[in-house]
């Protein structure tokens, strides 16, 4: 029932303003693929692209062997969740999930029948009847999910889709989506700028920038081993140190680090927050503790090395508590990596 | 004193616009032969003529289906235009919307005549079809700029997600776009309606044998005043009215909720 898709070398530009330049990307059948970026780093466009709503300026789009690029988002076995929802607001919610079916022309009773499952699957049997305006926004994004995959699309495009939603109820409806994706196993795109939604629910992560491809990955990858300063800094915070390489060895500021090179020249060490701390693996040398607050799951402790006194790093302390301000302690590392030197990140 | 100015002048104002509509209704219910005081009656034999005459009957007839005929032909057009308009990007839509808008400003007089000439030239003879498309002509600018208006992102949006659920064209604008704007749509065809059924100069330029109601009561306004002038006049108000009125129920209500 599902599909898998090739982006070929997709070129697309909105006059002057190129927004996707020579992506290519595979998707397997059944996967939840996360298109995560800033605004304006081409994931919507992609999104609309792989929708129909889009033909690209160059490049191909295949589901499975099929050349999809020039075909009408009516004729693709795609549906897509919008971010607004646009729920058809003069139609009862079982109406609106069975336009898909309605447009396929099956028959009332058919439907009806198909409707009140979806429906039911995500938990608003009660309110067949009921008219979008009566709904509250996580209810609506319900319908919106129900109506898309009414008509079992090969795949479902997810704009935005919890954009709209407080915090509390996104979190609920990511678990839902994680767990309506992996009992019907239609393929997933779905797009955000939220970098814990997509860990939450991606099976792989592809981060965007400036309509380019930056990394693409499982979670655990992206954001422990980014490929790029870009995917690191988008993934979450991240102390980013200079570093350069010679002969074999790394120097930064803090002294000699213990790890293999990318080559001779420029880099940068890069160590999440949590990773930062009294123990590890990673010899950093002495560091004054300089300001300290407390975050709920943990200590937010601002570092200063005693060899580089102008740079500041953040440790992630456990929530037992925290040294006295102004002791000097030994810091240490875990799970750090080397990234080449880009561009300084935004 | 500053609530009696204001009583004061809305008094005159109402007066002022509604006085002649009051006496002409009066004195349709008058008992002698001429439509002036002293005022005796009432009576509503003037009303027993008008429903009598085979003439003024016709006329209302055709009317009405002028009215009708040609507002929702005004209003189909009005609504693919402005539903083409709000949606995609065409060549010159700018001039395309000032167009289709111009005959708004030009005096219906003009328009009577441009339409007379050309339709001399191609050998359509002054007809109720003729002035229904002159009716068009008037109303179509009207269905298109209250329609252009209404057309939203939410509409948009909704289109979208029914064209990506396989939806055709014309099935996005039947089940999506037109009950979506039901309320714009039953304005724009009440107020074509009214103005249709008002309208006389176009209508007495461009009918012949058949005529519409306002050109009969034009060619009985001749022959003199009489109070059976009146009775017609104040039905043709009191379809007007009621057309306002269920305009208010249907339309504003229903966009309020």
């Amino acid at each position: 029932m599902t599909a898998a898709i090739s982006v070929v070398s997709v070129h697309h530009a909105f006059g002057s303003f190129v927004a996707l330049e020579r992506v290519d990307l595979e998707i397997a059948a059944g996967e939840f693929i996360v298109l995560l970026g800033p605004s304006g780093c081409g994931k919507t466009t992609l999104l609309s692209i792989l929708g129909g709503f889009l033909t690209p300026t160059r490049g191909r789009v295949l589901f499975g062997d099929r050349d999809m690029t020039q075909v009408a988002p009516k004729d693709r076995p795609t549906t897509t969740m919008f971010q607004d929802y646009a729920l058809f607001p003069h139609m009862s919610l079982l109406d609106n999930v069975g336009f898909g079916l309605r447009m396929r022309g099956q028959g009332r009773a058919m439907r009806h029948a198909k409707a009140l499952e979806m429906l039911a699957m995500v938990g608003l049997e009660g309110k067949a009847s009921a008219r979008p305006h009566e709904l509250s926004g996580g209810q609506r994004q319900r319908v919106a999910l129900a109506r898309a995959l009414a008509v079992d699309p090969k795949v479902l495009l997810l704009d935005e889709p919890l954009g709209a939603l407080d915090l509390k109820l996104r979190r609920q409806m990511q678990e839902e989506l994680k767990a309506i994706q992996r009992r019907i196993g239609t393929t997933f795109v779905h797009v955000t700028h939220d970098q814990e939604e997509a860990m939450a629910v991606a099976d792989r992560i592809v981060v965007m920038n400036h309509g380019r491809i930056e990394d693409i990955g499982p979670p655990q990858d992206i954001y422990l081993r980014p490929a790029s300063l870009f995917s690191a800094n988008f993934m979450g915070e991240i102390n980013m140190i200079p570093a350069s390489a010679q002969g074999g060895g790394v120097q930064t500021p803090l002294g000699p680090v213990a790890l293999p090179p990318l080559g001779d020249g420029a880099q940068t060490l890069c160590i999440r927050p949590e990773n930062l701390g009294l123990s590890g693996e990673i010899a950093l040398g002495e560091a004054r503790l300089t300001d300290a607050a407390f975050f709920g799951t943990h200590h937010r402790c601002h570092f200063t090395p005693t060899a580089a006194p102008d740079l500041t790093l953040i440790a992630h302390l456990p929530q037992g508590g925290h040294p006295e301000l102004g002791s000097l302690h030994q810091l240490y590392a875990s799970s750090a990596v080397l990234l080449p030197q880009e561009e300084t990140p935004v | 004193m500053g609530r009696v100015l204001i009583w004061g002048y809305m008094t005159v104002l109402y007066g002022f616009i509604f006085l002649p509509v009051a006496v002409l209704v009066l004195f349709s219910f008058q008992d002698s032969r001429l439509p002036v005081p002293p005022f005796n009656g009432p009576s509503l034999k003037w009303y027993g003529q008008v429903l009598g005459d085979s003439d003024l009957m016709a006329a209302l007839g055709n009317s009405f289906l002028v009215a009708l005929v040609s507002s929702a032909v005004a209003l189909l057009l009005g609504f693919l235009a402005a539903h083409a308009l709000a949606r995609y990007r065409l060549p010159g839509s700018v001039l395309m919307r000032g167009v289709l808008i111009a005959p708004m400003t030009v005096s219906y007089l003009i328009i009577a005549l441009g339409l007379l000439t050309v339709f001399n030239k191609i050998g359509l003879p002054p007809s109720l079809l003729a002035t229904g498309i002159g009716h068009v002509v008037i109303n179509l600018p009207l269905c298109f700029a209250i329609l252009y208006a209404a057309m939203g992102d939410q509409q948009k949006n909704a289109e979208r997600a029914a064209r990506d659920l396989g939806a055709s064209e014309v099935r996005v604008l039947w089940l999506v776009s037109a009950p979506m704007l039901m309320a714009p749509l039953l304005a724009a065809f009440f107020l074509s309606v009214t103005f249709s059924w008002d309208e006389f100069i176009i209508a007495f330029l461009l009918t012949r044998f058949e005529v519409t109601l306002p050109v009969e009561i034009w060619s009985m306004l001749r022959s003199g005043l009489s109070p059976k002038t009146n009775a017609i006049g104040s039905l043709v108000f009191l379809v007007s009215v009621a057309l306002l009125i269920v305009l208010d129920l249907v339309v504003f209500r229903k966009s309020r909720r």
